[in-house]
């Protein structure tokens, strides 16, 4: 069973996910996914997961909407309107059959907080019993994060020093554009 | 400029002190609570990051040079990587932090505190990086 | 047939879809990217709530606590979440270069460009 902070939560996640769709201010749009984030961080926290919420919340609701409203200072803040209804209708038609199937594969899974699940008898014990004694410290995720799986949050953290090698090569170009170019050096005649 | 924002700018000067502290402190007691190297990062960033959004992106440039940032963002990777070559040379497995003190429970503590130090540094110069690089892109547009 | 502890992640395959539904349907390359991010965030939702156990508490070990959740998968997602924004500021990166060269971050509009430059 699920409790009513959860349906709450959950009412207001799809009703945000709608409203991004509908929405043509694109501000908005991002503000928009910080909430969403922020939300998604409180529902994290109800389900025991505090470090992912701590994460989330951080990331998600901070330096992603950062980000997105830097992106959009540079470029426009308005989408236009698409009168594309062939894209919509594939979408419609992707999503529904994509939803359906996702949905019949969960009706073999454990219900909700189902303590005899088989994904709670396999690694997580040995972690859950072992690693206070083992490693000594009380933060079983910290524990796994940095020591079990240390080598995983390694190539992470190579991961992301990779992203910023990415975006500083990205922006090593002038500003100036090609077709910019094109224009202020042929003027009158416009570009292609 | 400098008379503009004055609430922003003197509140902010309270606040962005508070800000990197409580980087510090999620990301040693991240052993005990909620939290790490890779949420301290953020937090730190995030500090940085109110620092230029307040007192003007040169400022903050001057403060934090791209080029220093780049080597704390290489050395965050470098320093997780060396543990593991410690570890080995100490005569056990790659990142295996049993080896690093005469203790295997201190080992691991050790162990730990320096990995999610590296995660910290690297992860908070990119995300200062990243937000300098993309209101860079802006300003020289606007020349 | 109707199993209320299902409900959870029926709710997110929802979310799923809206994030899904974004990415195909909307031309406007942040709004895809804004669809991308709920995709993401509903995936980490589904994994974390499948790590919940019914009357456990946050995997932190400490007095008077013997139930906790299985912290495997939540370390699994702070992995994933961290990913996630690194591949967010390179995907904006793109959408800012794309915006300088093409003067538009419209998907028809850029396709309409590079078909105008072949012709």
């Amino acid at each position: 069973m699920i409790d009513i902070l959860h349906i709450i939560l959950f009412v207001f996640l799809v009703a945000i996910g709608i409203a991004i769709i509908r929405l043509r201010d694109l501000f908005a749009a991002v503000m928009l996914a910080g909430i969403f984030s922020l939300l998604s961080a409180t529902l994290f926290t109800v389900m025991d997961a505090v470090d992912v919420a701590f994460t989330e919340a951080a990331v998600g609701a901070g330096i992603s909407t950062l980000l997105m409203l830097a992106t959009l200072s540079v470029t426009s803040s308005e989408e236009k309107p698409t009168a594309n209804r062939r894209q919509a209708l594939i979408g419609l038609i992707v999503v529904t059959f994509t939803g359906a199937a996702l949905i019949y594969g969960t009706l073999d899974m454990p219900s909700y907080g189902d303590p005899d699940a088989p994904i709670h008898h396999h690694m997580a014990p040995r972690f859950i019993e072992d690693s206070p004694e083992e490693i000594g410290i009380p933060n079983q995720v910290t524990s796994v994060l940095a020591s079990y799986r240390g080598y995983d949050t390694w190539g992470e953290t190579t991961v992301i020093l990779a992203a910023a090698i990415g975006v500083m090569l990205l922006f090593a170009t002038p500003v100036v554009s090609r077709r910019r170019e094109e224009e202020l050096l042929a003027p009158g005649e416009g570009s292609g | 400029m400098v008379t503009r924002h004055v609430i922003l700018r003197s509140l902010s000067k309270v606040l962005i002190p508070l800000i990197m502290l409580f980087a510090l402190y999620v990301q040693f007691h991240g052993d005990y609570g909620p939290g790490g190297g890779f949420q301290a990062g953020v937090i730190f960033g995030a500090g940085i990051i109110l620092y230029s959004l307040i007192f003007g992106l040169p400022k903050a440039r001057m403060v934090f040079r791209l080029r220093v940032l780049q080597i704390i963002m290489a050395s965050g990777v470098l320093l997780y990587g060396s543990v593991g070559i410690a570890t080995i040379l100490k005569g056990g497995n790659f990142l295996d932090y049993n080896v690093l003190a005469h203790d295997p429970v201190h080992g691991q503590h050790l162990g730990i505190l320096l990995v999610e130090l590296g995660v910290g540094l690297t992860v908070c110069s990119v995300m200062a990086t990243l937000f300098f690089l993309f209101t860079e892109r802006r300003r020289r547009e606007d020349v | 047939m109707f199993d209320p502890g299902l409900l959870n992640y029926w709710i997110i395959m929802i979310l799923m879809m809206t994030g899904l539904y974004t990415v195909i349907a909307k031309g406007n390359l942040i709004k895809k990217i804004i669809g991308l991010g709920i995709f993401q965030v509903s995936v980490i939702m589904f994994f974390v709530s499948m790590g919940k156990v019914r009357g456990g508490t946050a995997p932190i070990a400490g007095e008077g606590f013997e139930v906790f959740s299985n912290p495997v998968p939540h370390v699994l997602m702070l992995t994933a979440i961290v990913v996630a924004v690194a591949t967010l500021a390179f995907a904006l990166a793109l959408v800012v270069r794309i915006k300088e060269e093409y003067d538009t971050i419209e998907e028809d509009e850029i396709r309409e460009l590079e078909a105008g430059e072949e012709g």
